[in-house]
């Protein structure tokens, strides 16, 4: 059940073969930020089911986020929830048309990156100060 | 399906009722919508988590509990668990290239989405009538 026939014809060029550029590599992260909060719900999930079963389940749940790799997979969680929002807020305005000259969309790319990064930071310093 | 036959049919006669009319734009639309719902929901989900880091279980019970809270979480799980599941459902069409495979995928996908949200709001609404 061949979908297309096999006909030889010339195949376009793929990543390989382009210099990378912010735009790129803001859209591929996009993708992959997507695909990581896919399963980092897990995380939002998990603590409010461990809340509603008791105190024990709670704890250990707590604890597991509590250690060193728990911390930094909800850090890394953070940071692709705040990616992947401010990417999201990016295509918002393509949609509407604007910033879609060279230096909108490059200006963009690189917001989206010192933004996600920043608001993260933000966030991490809001859990750990006592 | 697209024989090499010669056929009276015209092109139209023969994409007819095979979708994408009219209603093609409804995932884009969903995607865009949630994408919006998604983005103060989510701050208050990051406020929300942040609050329950600094209180011991009665506290976060206590704070879940308020209708606000709870239901602010409810929303902003509903909104991340539709848009979730519009966008894994891209990638699957984008990378999954065989028939069934991407069928069974796409329906595992549905499947996780609603079960997230159905343990999480049942958790959510147990903790809120104090069950």
């Amino acid at each position: 059940m061949s979908r297309t026939s096999e006909a030889q014809r010339p195949l376009s060029p793929h990543l390989q073969i382009y210099k990378p550029t912010v735009t790129m590599v803001m859209s591929i992260l996009h993708r992959i930020t997507g695909a990581a909060l896919f399963f980092g719900t897990l995380l939002v999930v998990a603590l409010l089911v461990a809340m509603a079963a008791g105190p024990n389940a709670y704890g250990t749940v707590q604890a597991i986020y509590g250690s060193i790799p728990g911390k930094l997979v909800l850090f890394g969680y953070t940071w692709a929830l705040f990616h992947h929002m401010l990417g999201g807020v990016r295509h918002l305005i393509w949609d509407t048309g604007a910033m879609f000259d060279r230096q909108g969309r490059t200006s963009l790319g690189w917001a989206t990156l010192v933004g996600s990064a920043g608001l993260t930071l933000l966030v991490w310093a809001l859990v750990l100060m006592r | 399906m697209h024989s090499e036959k010669k056929s009276i049919r015209t092109p139209i006669a023969r994409v007819r009722g095979l979708g994408a009319a009219k209603s093609g734009t409804g995932h884009f639309w969903l995607q865009r919508l949630t994408a919006v719902s998604n983005i103060p929901l989510t701050l208050a989900m990051v406020v929300i988590v942040v609050m329950l880091a600094k209180l011991d279980y009665a506290g976060a019970r206590a704070l879940v509990a308020n209708p606000l809270v709870g239901i602010l979480l409810i929303a902003f799980l509903v909104s991340a668990l539709v848009h979730m599941r519009l966008g894994m459902q891209i990638i699957i069409e984008d990378y999954v290239h065989e028939e069934g495979m991407k069928i069974v995928l796409i329906l595992l996908n549905t499947f996780f989405a609603v079960l997230m949200g159905l343990a999480s709001i049942y958790a959510i609404l147990r903790i809120g009538f104090g069950g």
